[in-house]
């Protein structure tokens, strides 16, 4: 896994030029950046308070069928809160969880990866050993155990997807510093009289980085869908915060009176994870070609 | 190979150590005493407290007892349900067959239908074809299987009323438990509604569950498949005047089939995390089920035996797929 991402002049062009052949990649982007937008400006778009309850309309349905009203226009929910204005502010809810997840696991995994790298030995032998337990068990079922022993809340949610997925950068990490570790650049660095952590941090990690930025894109998408299973079984984010999962959990004694409970939180769940899974792919065949399936 | 095999096998006892010790932990860093949790709101004697907990072993320092539970499990005991009473083990074997029948079909369905797919998508490369079925992969593997099987219930069971919406047979059906098998036993019972039954509670928990794997491997056929279908010998049996067919199936999906059965095999983890989801909307009397209801039960023996025992399954067939793949491939055992 070579990484060659130097800032060299027109790197960033010929980023795009690679990105933007792959449709599907753009596709991806342009939805990420329409979710960014909505997130960001919630208070605004959004046509309603996500909790506030409209006692009139319980279970209206959208505005285009039969019943529905111009006011609510994907219809409310069974204690009359508008869809539409809770799946907008579930939307900053999903990219703060992707982003606080991948951060998290990304800057420790790191961490762990380079020192298993550097220090070598029973040290590194420790840290992957830890790291092959916690792949042993089925993320979801793992990620369950570690919100049962915390306590069911978003925050402990994102923690226990955050832990349940840093092997994956841990062992990026690693992998790519030790190729990295016997190139005459990082010698001839280190006999200059780097110190350890300028050799971590400097020198090697940055020639790391091309895999490590796709694994997190990637990785920003299985942490949204994570920790909307969670908030489904009941064990992330609580009513009444507009998450997605647990929006759903809410619809399921009236979905099948009222289609739209369920199917808008889901489809909104789809397409945000479709558009970091496209973006993802996009990003990884454009900064290593070899990759490319 | 014999050598192999000895290392792959030794390597698993610090990774199975390592298992138990976080299912140990996990019990010991839930909030509460297990045995005043156990008593709940009657609430216990400060005394009897202490006796109990001293019979438990609860006072001993936390290294002993982990040896303690080390021994427990290696004698297969993990433990009793606190709601229930029963052993742990008891449930567990119970209920796991319910599991297996599920994952074997959601994974056979992925490869009966993803192998063939993902094969014509490489052949026509480029095409329409091509470009529809990996659009559909990347949204399939992008699928949150827990909405997924609602809307399949909306839809086939509640519209149109073609599959039952929850269980594994009707309940006018008795079938004789033998193999555990619903789909086994109802074969045996001779009655053709009561596998009729089954069948159709089983379609649609199938469908759900092989999602994901059906999207992966069918991706990952097409990819193998192109490789394959690059190299000189397909060439060369093309210009040998082979039918398309022939040099398609016999010689590139043989090689071609190599990494996906490394795929197939990886699917364990994916299957058993999915089978939680699934098996709680479909109200799937399996293990997946059995633990979801475990937390909120608040019945930590089952969590930390059930979630002990997947986790070690999973390590076997791990081990499995690597020693199979060892078996295959002679460069791989050093």
């Amino acid at each position: 896994m070579s990484a060659t991402t130097a800032p060299v002049p027109g790197a960033a062009e010929r980023l795009w030029r690679g990105f933007s052949e792959n449709r599907g990649a753009v596709v991806g982007l342009a939805v990420m950046l329409v979710l960014i937008v909505v997130a960001v400006l919630a208070d605004v778009v959004a046509p309603h308070s996500p909790i506030e309850q409209f006692r009139q309309n319980f279970l209206t349905p959208p505005s285009w069928q039969d019943g529905g009203t111009s006011q609510f226009l994907l219809g409310t929910d069974d204690v009359g809160r508008d869809i539409l204005a809770r799946l907008i502010y579930g939307a900053r809810l999903s990219l703060v969880i992707g982003l606080s997840v991948v951060v998290l696991s990304l800057s420790l995994g790191t961490v762990l990866g380079l020192i298993a790298a550097f220090a070598g030995g029973t040290v590194d032998v420790a840290i992957m050993r830890f790291m092959d337990i916690l792949l042993v068990f089925p993320s979801l079922l793992l990620a369950i155990v570690i919100v049962a022993i915390l306590g069911p809340s978003l925050s402990n949610a994102m923690i226990a997807v955050a832990v349940v997925t840093l092997p994956n950068y841990t062992r990026l990490v690693r992998a790519s510093a030790l190729s990295e570790l016997s190139r005459d650049y990082v010698t001839a660095t280190r006999s200059a009289g780097a110190s350890t952590m300028r050799l971590m941090f400097d020198t090697v990690l940055p020639n790391c980085a091309a895999p490590l930025i796709v694994q997190a894109s990637l990785g920003f998408s299985s942490a949204i869908l994570d920790a909307a299973a969670l908030g489904f079984l009941g064990l992330g984010a609580q009513p009444p915060t507009p998450e997605w999962g647990t929006m759903l959990a809410g619809a399921l004694q009236y979905y099948q009176r009222a289609w739209w409970v369920l199917t808008f939180p889901g489809v909104a769940i789809l397409v945000t994870v479709l558009a970091f899974n496209l973006f993802g792919d996009g990003l990884r065949d454009a900064l290593d070609p070899k990759l490319k399936r | 190979m014999f050598r192999f095999l000895l290392r792959r096998v030794a390597l698993i006892v610090p990774t199975f150590v390592g298992v138990t010790l976080l299912s140990f932990l996990l019990i010991h860093l839930v909030p509460g005493d297990p045995i005043e949790v156990r008593f709940g709101e009657r609430g216990i004697a400060p005394e009897r407290l202490a006796m109990l907990r001293h019979e438990a072993g609860l006072d001993r320092p936390l290294w002993q007892q982990f040896l303690a539970y080390e021994g427990q499990v290696a004698t297969g005991d993990l433990g009793k349900s606190v709601v229930t009473h029963e052993s742990v083990w008891t449930e567990f074997t119970t209920l796991f067959p319910a599991t297996i029948e599920l994952s074997v079909c959601a994974i056979i369905f992925a490869i009966v239908v993803g192998l063939p797919l993902g094969v014509i998508a490489a052949v026509r490369r480029g095409t329409a074809f091509d470009y529809g079925l990996m659009g559909l992969s990347v949204t399939g593997a992008s699928m949150p299987i827990f909405w997924w099987g609602l809307m399949m219930i909306l839809v086939f069971s509640v519209a149109l009323g073609w599959t039952p919406v929850s269980g594994r047979i009707a309940d006018q059906f008795y079938v004789v438990p033998w193999s555990g098998f619903l789909l086994i036993d109802a074969w045996f019972s001779d009655d053709d509604g009561a596998v009729r039954s089954a069948l159709s509670h089983l379609i649609l928990p199938t469908i759900v569950l092989g999602t994901i794997p059906l999207a992966t491997i069918a991706r990952m056929t097409r990819s193998s498949m192109l490789e394959v279908l690059g190299e000189d010998y397909i060439r060369t049996a093309r210009a040998k005047g082979l039918s398309g067919v022939r040099v398609v199936v016999v010689h590139a999906l043989r090689n071609a089939l190599i990494p996906v059965v490394t795929v197939i095999g990886l699917q364990v983890g994916t299957l058993l995390g999915g089978a939680i989801l699934t098996e709680t909307i479909f109200s799937w009397p399996g293990v997946g089920h059995w633990l979801i209801e475990s937390i909120q039960r608040r019945d930590y023996p089952v969590l930390q035996g059930g979630t002990l025992l997947v986790a070690t399954l999973v390590m076997l067939v791990n081990l499995g797929v690597d020693l199979t793949y060892g078996f295959l491939n002679p460069r791989i055992r050093r």
